[in-house]
């Protein structure tokens, strides 16, 4: 009895979870083991569409006899590149038709229209023309005849589905000069946003946990940049930057505090000297950053908020009792308490920054320096059109990702031991 | 002791008047006063005086007395006789004034001498500033975005710093890019598309991840932990790695510019978190309910959709909302799937929009007020529901 039960819990369970699993492991796990079929692989993106037969069919009456018709069908091969095999033709007609004058590649039985073409190599065309009369004598309806759509049907290769593999595309990432370059970038923008986008959030989350008019008010403003489309927060930054009509180059040239108009998207360096130190910073790449900490701080903020609201509040006023200052608190109290919720968002914002593509696209599309792994995935597949190389970069990328991951499990389980 | 905080005091409390009346002067710039510096040492050595004045009167005077007459005295000062500027530009400065003495009334030359006096006011005042700091520097790029869609191509050329609305002209004039944009940009078509993505998106995510979330929560089967782990581990995985692969295989089955296409992908990417959500507020529901239920032989299905749904409506609804919000915002996928502007959604729309250099910055604003508009209302309006799943699933962004 027990037996069955647990049976029947098993099934259920089965049929319950598996419309769930099979969509996203179909749309999830198989992209992921497709993109390292790809990436050993020379593609492009013309050659991912299937070659296809088409034909225009197009109806012409002929002069002084309305028994007789003539059809001309535009045959061609829809691929500039690849061979389509034994392409096979079907044409139906009106129960009243005979054909003239076939041609010897076809056979008409029963009303219908077969034809058997061969090989069409890439780019091929022909036109190719029928002549029918009515066996009645009636007249002839040539929108009938026109609504009436021939069917082509023929083999080519799909060029992702063949065997051919090749290490060109990996050898092309890896060895490029631009590589430690791009790792670079990456490693900035998603380290330095990471970073900045928690400390914001320790600042922001200590401020609405005190008491203050209009607390719940500010939780919201605070969530704002996290929720709205990013496309909207983009564009709307981009004519802020400007430097020729932009919102902030406007308001700096109008109090003078500078003379003139800075590209703060469109610069990849900027000289600054500080301390008799000259040095360049990376200017598009810091303000793509500080976009990145603007628009997902406010996710540490609600996280760290939610951690500080779950303190004791003991633990404060033992402390004021042994007169403790409030940074002291901060840093005795408050600090210990939310590592842990700190080392979970390092770990997940990292993760997100160093995949993130829209923020960069829309900004900068990739340009004056901050050209990430992500945006160089889409600059290989889409602009370049190598659909194999694009592959590749996001199988790098995954790798990374994994070692990352890797590294920072080993390093925390080592820290939750010692404790 | 007694010396050196008050000067601290003074001296923070007038860095902070500084702040508080330079975004009041950036506001008043943006429109169209012609104010050409922030006159911050006038400014600090007015701060300065009137806490030293705060401090050193005390109680004489009633504190709503004190801080009348100090803001007066600043804005007759200020808005009179450095630079005569209209009535409104005071008015606020004097609330902003009365506002600034207010929150240095409770500090006393008596509290000054008490231990951690000086913390105390520098924590204080890093509060407040970080408050009035973080509301301008969020809520700036909002306003910007909304005062542009209300502004000429001309006006802005002429003036590029005047983003005054001038409620008087028609409606017509007034809401002219929401009317071009509308008419001539077909956005209530994009408008019609992302409305039926992102709801097809909640009614199919829910379908599919209400009985596998009761099942990971209730039911023990094989392969029930690596199902919950990989649930997870899928969450975290990049969306940018699945593009090309989906993109090669949408093309092939012509999926690609579909509505269906994009209904598929974003089903997938937010199941797990839908999953992940769920399932942990099933557990919380008490398991004797159901054990009656399975008495009165009530099939899985009897028992969804009669006791879990009943129960689960607030977890449900902050996952609908939730989900709703990641479709209508997702740009990544809509970006590499549509091509045919008959297909767009609102995002990639805009995206189009602004491809073209030609198109008027003012139109390009008013799309991302229209894409904006509803996503923050839901947001304010639903907070509390939202709130809580955010913190529980984490958004994915």
């Amino acid at each position: 009895m027990n037996d069955t039960l647990a049976n029947t819990e098993k099934k259920t369970a089965y049929i319950l979870t598996l419309p769930a699993v099979l969509l996203v492991f179909s749309i999830i796990l198989f992209p992921i083991f497709a993109n390292i079929w790809i990436s050993f692989k020379e593609v492009e993106l013309k050659d991912i569409r299937i070659p296809e037969p088409r034909a225009k069919k197009i109806v012409k009456s002929v002069s002084d006899e309305p028994t007789k018709i003539k059809i001309l069908y535009k045959l061609r091969n829809s691929s500039l590149i690849q061979e389509i095999k034994d392409v096979s033709f079907q044409d139906n007609f009106p129960k009243n038709f005979e054909v003239e004058n076939l041609d010897p590649r076809c056979s008409y039985e029963k009303y219908r229209l077969k034809c058997k073409f061969g090989n069409w190599p890439a780019k091929y065309r022909e036109n190719f023309q029928v002549e029918l009369e009515t066996n009645d004598g009636s007249k002839i309806d040539k929108k009938n005849l026109k609504s009436i759509k021939p069917k082509l049907d023929g083999k080519s290769d799909n060029i992702l589905l063949n065997t051919n593999f090749t290490l060109k595309n990996f050898k092309k990432v890896l060895f490029e000069n631009e590589f430690i370059d791009l790792l670079l970038t990456t490693f900035y923008y998603t380290f330095f946003g990471t970073v900045g986008s928690i400390v914001f959030g320790i600042l922001t989350a200590q401020m609405v946990n005190q008491k203050f008019y209009g607390r719940t008010f500010m939780r919201s403003v605070l969530l704002f940049p996290y929720v709205a489309p990013v496309v909207a927060l983009a564009y709307t930054w981009e004519l802020l930057l400007d430097p020729n009509s932009g919102t902030l180059n406007s308001l700096l040239l109008n109090y003078q505090i500078i003379e003139t108009p800075i590209n703060l998207l469109g610069q990849k360096y900027i000289e600054i000297s500080l301390l008799g130190f000259d040095f360049k910073l990376r200017l598009a790449l810091t303000t793509v950053i500080m976009f990145e900490i603007w628009r997902y701080f406010p996710l540490a903020f609600l996280f760290i908020l939610a951690r500080l609201q779950a303190i004791p509040k003991e633990l404060y006023e033992a402390a004021d009792v042994d007169g403790a200052s409030p940074f002291q608190k901060f840093f005795n109290i408050t600090l210990p308490q939310i590592t842990a919720v700190i080392s979970i968002l390092f770990m997940i914002r990292f993760i997100w920054n160093f995949n993130k593509f829209e923020d960069v696209f829309l900004l900068t599309g990739g340009a004056s320096g901050t050209r990430t792994l992500p945006i160089n995935v889409y600059q290989q597949g889409f602009a370049i059109s190598d659909i194999g190389m694009g592959s590749a970069v996001s199988i790098v990328i995954v790798v990374l990702l994994l070692m990352f991951m890797f590294f920072y499990f080993k390093l925390l389980g080592k820290r939750v031991d010692e404790n | 002791m007694r010396i050196k905080n008050t000067i601290l005091f003074s001296f923070i409390s007038s860095i902070f008047l500084i702040f508080l009346i330079s975004i009041w002067k950036i506001l008043a710039t943006l429109q169209g006063l012609s104010i050409k510096s922030f006159n911050i040492e006038i400014i600090f050595i007015f701060g300065f005086l009137i806490s030293l004045a705060h401090l050193g009167v005390g109680d004489r005077i009633k504190s709503i007395y004190k801080s009348i007459i100090f803001s007066s005295i600043f804005v007759f000062c200020d808005g009179y006789l450095i630079q005569k500027l209209p009535i409104w530009y005071n008015l606020g400065a004097f609330l902003i004034l009365y506002f600034f003495t207010n929150k240095i009334s409770k500090y006393t030359s008596i509290g000054l001498k008490e231990e951690h006096s000086t913390q105390v006011i520098l924590f204080d005042f890093l509060t407040l500033f970080g408050i009035l700091f973080f509301s301008f520097v969020i809520l700036f790029p909002f306003y910007m975005m909304l005062v542009t869609s209300f502004k000429t191509q001309i006006a802005l050329l002429v003036n590029p710093l005047d983003f005054s609305i001038n409620f008087g002209q028609d409606i017509k004039d007034l809401f002219k890019s929401y009317f071009v944009i509308f008419k001539s940009y077909k956005f209530g078509k994009y408008i019609v598309t992302s409305t039926i993505v992102s709801v097809g998106t909640v009614i199919i995510t829910l379908l599919f991840a209400i009985p596998a979330a009761y099942a990971v929560a209730r039911l023990n089967f094989f392969g029930k932990t690596f199902l919950s782990t990989s649930i997870l581990i899928i969450y975290m995985f990049p969306a940018i790695v699945l593009v090309i692969p989906l993109y090669t295989i949408f093309s092939q089955l012509g999926l690609r510019n579909s509505i269906e296409g994009l209904l598929i992908v974003y089903t997938a990417t937010t199941l797990p978190v839908a999953i992940y959500m769920l399932q942990g507020y099933f557990k919380s529901i008490p398991k004797e309910l159901e054990e009656a239920a399975i008495l009165d032989k009530l099939s899985w299905f009897g028992i969804i959709s009669k006791i879990i749904i009943p129960l689960s409506i607030p977890a449900i609804s902050s996952v609908a909302l939730y989900v709703f919000m990641i479709a209508w915002n997702e740009f990544l996928f809509s970006l590499m799937f549509l091509d045919n502007p008959n297909s767009f959604t609102l995002s990639r729309a805009i995206q189009y929009l602004s491809g073209d250099a030609e198109t008027p910055r003012q139109y390009l604003m008013a799309g991302s007020v229209v894409v904006t508009l509803p996503v923050l209302f839901i947001f304010v309006y639903f907070e509390k529901y939202l709130v809580s799943g955010l913190t529980a699933g984490s958004v994915k962004g």
